[in-house]
């Protein structure tokens, strides 16, 4: 069963490129204590999920590269194709000249609806390429315009052309001192379209991920390579192929799957069924045993009320609205955002 | 990727535009080692193939044939684009980039906007048509020029409108040297506060400079080199003052120095948006994030190393005395104190071997001496770019929105004022057609509008930031389920 990634904007693509290099260097990596039968069911389903397979034997990675300036995206498809082990497809990516300037509204309002047509065109091809698609897999940061605007619009428009279809949204959570300095207002404005349009908010905080770098991991010098690396393996672990409940040598048929069960987002639920876990024998990059933790908890709810109050507070003295307004983001969508952010917030402290 | 297009109008802009395109060769050619025409040069060069003859000789892929500026030469008198066209850089510029007039504007900002204006608008056009149609995707347009003369000031401003009608979608950036007390224009004050109005209404941003911090650089930086007490010796072409890599004892022409650094940091702002790194910032980015209300768009630039020591191996520490000096009143292009004012938004652009962790660490350690403003605590838009420039490690360019720009324009207005109550040398300007009496108290309403705004931001420095009372949420029975 396989994923479609979409990688879109700066972010998406820096961590999408990292992404794809992680999961192909675990798939031929030091196999643990399972036995070889096993590895090889393991390294089929997981390159089967992320990567095609042409003539000359390169596995090509089932993404989608989406970013509004060209800079990234060639860079990134060069380090893909220089790594010699996997590269992106050919026609697989869309760009621009201009950029978003950091704006949601450009993202969302102008450019989304510009080149709907051509970005829902690629992702359909990639899709037409699996021979059973499971879902879709979509990376962007939400500081910024691109990936948090164009980000959004492409999410609502893949639930209204594949409502069947999982999708899976991978944001960046910005420093919480700026990167950028509207950043709370895209952040707003992205996870309010979000919740109305993803199945899954996976969520990386870049300071959580800063702190895993200084601390556990005591590099001196952290630069963003580092940041998506950490990343990039906690992502690639997340999809580590695992056991479905037939046998163990079946792979879980469809990845995302699992994060549709509802026992996951209900809001009180006994200790048994707290914990799904997931298993496999097989060991995940250079490691004997790894395990990886996902939650649905109250932890988001600081960070996310942390945003939400910086934002409302920049709100309330009209800063930066004017270029919003002039891309067609009006007060009103603004406060729609605030009201259902407060309503999450609310819920989730109810608990 | 973008395109933008220089144009340089008068005798201060154009010696500035000069020293630009030279440092921008350089640059380029330091970096793009194939001879490869890519999109980095094509943003301020077309490469040309010289042997057609006519407008059909551009080349957009494969090696660079010719290169010539995307740029506009405005000046009034012909001196300075005479000597130009005569110079190292004569290949690079068109002939048909060029507007001179011979008789000058006689530092009469009426002279340059309203006589000149009408008399080369539609030249004007027909030129800034032109360079638009060379690029695939215009981005912005770069203006340069002084506000104190009269064809940078007035012909200047009035290209400033021109730009905003035939091309809205497209970025002003102005750079203006602003005039300094000892100015020896005596009109500087009224030609200033004119342009003034122009600038608050027809630019998206504006980099005020004026001239006696550019002189207090170079003197400083002389100081050090003939001092002897660096005990090492300063590289050549090190100095972000120097252009033909010589180390002189003395600047003869302290303007030449002066114009480099003002190039630099032109050259350093678009960095970015030319070179790739591994946090971008575009040009369309730095209105997005510095300008939080349209009439506020003044930013304070300062820029860091001014020079570099021989000693290549710069540990951390001299990493962070980077940021240090950028924040330091040495620094700065502008007389202004931002530290004991407010800041609206500050960003800061970073090139060369900096990482993240080195941009956070320094956010940190400077952030408790800074004032922000309340509703923007941590108003701070950073990029970093993997190229440093020539000769140099890294280097930082610090912009801030900072209400220090107040002092500046209040101190214009009074010396406006005080010309204008005894009607000083009003009728030089009152006899061109075109202007009344009306256009100079429009602009100095303008103005003191402006000092408002500021001062409205400065009432609100010392009082203890609020978090405002939320929406209150109603909620009953919440279940949270899948789609």
């Amino acid at each position: 069963m396989s994923i479609v990634t979409v990688q879109l904007g700066q972010c998406g693509n820096q961590i999408g490129f990292e992404v794809f290099d992680a999961l192909l260097r675990d798939s031929h990596s030091f196999q643990g204590l399972c036995s070889k039968r096993e590895n090889e069911a393991y390294q089929t389903s997981c390159k089967e999920r992320f990567f095609s397979e042409e003539e000359s034997g390169v596995p090509i990675a089932r993404a989608v590269l989406v970013d509004m300036e060209p800079k990234v995206i060639n860079q990134t498809l060069s380090k893909a194709a220089q790594s010699g082990r996997w590269k992106y497809g050919q026609h697989a990516c869309f760009c621009q000249k201009q950029g978003s300037g950091n704006n949601w509204a450009y993202g969302y309002s102008v450019h989304g609806p510009r080149h709907e047509e051509s970005i829902m065109n690629l992702i359909q091809k990639e899709v037409e390429k699996c021979d059973s698609f499971s879902g879709f897999f979509i990376i962007m940061s939400m500081a910024g315009g691109t990936g948090s605007g164009l980000g959004a619009f492409v999410t609502q428009n893949l639930q209204d052309q594949y409502p069947n279809s999982l999708k899976m949204n991978q944001i960046i959570w910005p420093y919480g001192t700026g990167e950028v300095i509207v950043q709370n207002y895209n952040s707003v404005l992205t996870l309010s379209h979000l919740y109305r349009s993803s199945d899954a908010l996976l969520v990386h905080e870049n300071d959580a991920v800063h702190k895993i770098c200084a601390k556990l991991m005591n590099i001196k010098q952290i630069s963003f390579s580092d940041i998506n690396q950490v990343l990039a393996h906690q992502l690639g672990s997340v999809f580590q192929p695992t056991y479905s409940a037939e046998s163990s040598f079946h792979y879980r048929r469809n990845p995302l799957e699992g994060f549709k069960d509802p026992a996951l987002y209900t809001s009180w639920l006994e200790p048994v069924h707290a914990f799904n876990v997931w298993k496999t024998q097989r060991a995940f990059s250079k490691y004997e045993k790894s395990a990886v933790l996902v939650s649905n908890s109250q932890f988001l709810v600081k960070p996310l009320d942390m945003i939400v109050k910086k934002a409302w507070n920049m709100f309330a003295s009209k800063a930066y609205i004017h270029q919003y307004t002039k891309c067609g983001i009006e007060e009103e969508d603004f406060l729609d955002s605030f009201t259902l952010l407060e309503q999450v917030i609310a819920s989730y402290c109810n608990l | 990727m973008t395109q933008s297009v220089v144009v340089q109008v008068g005798q201060c802009g154009n010696q500035i535009g000069c020293c630009f395109w030279d440092l921008a060769l350089r640059e380029h050619a330091a970096v793009n080692q194939k001879g490869i025409y890519d999109e980095a040069i094509s943003s301020f060069f077309r490469n040309v193939d010289t042997r057609v003859v006519g407008d059909g000789g551009s080349i957009s892929k494969g090696k660079i044939c010719s290169l010539k500026a995307r740029a506009v030469l405005i000046d009034m008198e012909e001196g300075v684009v005479n000597e130009i066209l005569q110079g190292p850089l004569r290949d690079v510029f068109d002939m048909n980039q060029l507007i001179t007039d011979i008789s000058g504007s006689g530092n009469n900002w009426a002279v340059g906007h309203k006589v000149f204006g009408s008399l080369y608008q539609d030249q004007l056009l027909e030129k800034l048509r032109k360079s638009a149609e060379h690029c695939d995707c215009l981005q912005c347009f770069f203006i340069i020029h002084s506000m104190g003369g009269g064809t940078g000031s007035g012909l200047g401003t009035f290209l400033l409108k021109m730009l905003e009608d035939e091309f809205p979608e497209v970025y002003r950036f102005v750079t203006s040297i602003y005039p300094s007390c000892e100015d020896d224009v005596i009109t500087s004050p009224y030609n200033s506060i004119l342009a003034m109005k122009e600038l608050n209404e027809h630019a998206d941003c504006v980099l005020p400079i004026d001239n006696q911090s550019l002189f207090d650089i170079i003197s400083k930086i002389d100081l050090m080199v003939n001092s002897g007490k660096l005990g090492t010796t300063v590289k050549p072409k090190s100095l972000v003052t120097s252009s033909s890599g010589a180390l002189k004892k003395c600047h003869k022409k302290p303007f030449d120095a002066m114009n480099n650094i003002v190039a630099n940091l032109l050259l350093n702002l678009t960095s970015s948006a030319r070179f790739e790194g591994s946090l971008n910032m575009d040009l369309n980015e730095i209105s997005m994030n510095l300008v939080p209300f349209p009439q506020l768009h003044y930013l304070v630039s300062s820029l860091t190393p001014l020079y570099t020591l021989a000693d290549v191996n710069i540990p951390p520490r001299r990493l962070d005395q980077m940021f240090s000096d950028a924040f330091s009143k040495d620094h700065q292009l502008l007389q202004a104190d931002p530290k004991h004012s407010l800041y609206l938004a500050c960003a800061l652009m970073v090139r060369g071997n900096v990482q993240i962790s080195d941009l956070r660490r320094n956010i940190e350690r400077l952030k408790p001496s800074l004032q922000f403003v309340s509703w923007n605590q941590e108003g701070w838009k950073t990029s970093l770019c993997s190229i440093p420039p020539v000769g140099h490690s890294h280097s930082l360019l610090a912009l801030a929105n900072n209400t220090c720009v107040k002092p500046t324009f209040m101190e214009l207005k009074e010396r406006f004022m005080r010309l204008y109550k005894k009607k000083a040398h009003l009728h030089h300007y009152l006899q061109v057609e075109g202007m009344e009496e009306s256009c100079f108290t429009e602009a100095v309403s303008s103005l003191s509008a402006l000092i408002q705004e500021y001062n409205q931001l400065d009432a609100t420095k010392n009082v203890p930031v609020q978090d405002l009372p939320r929406l209150s949420i109603a909620v009953c029975c919440f279940h949270w389920l899948p789609y």
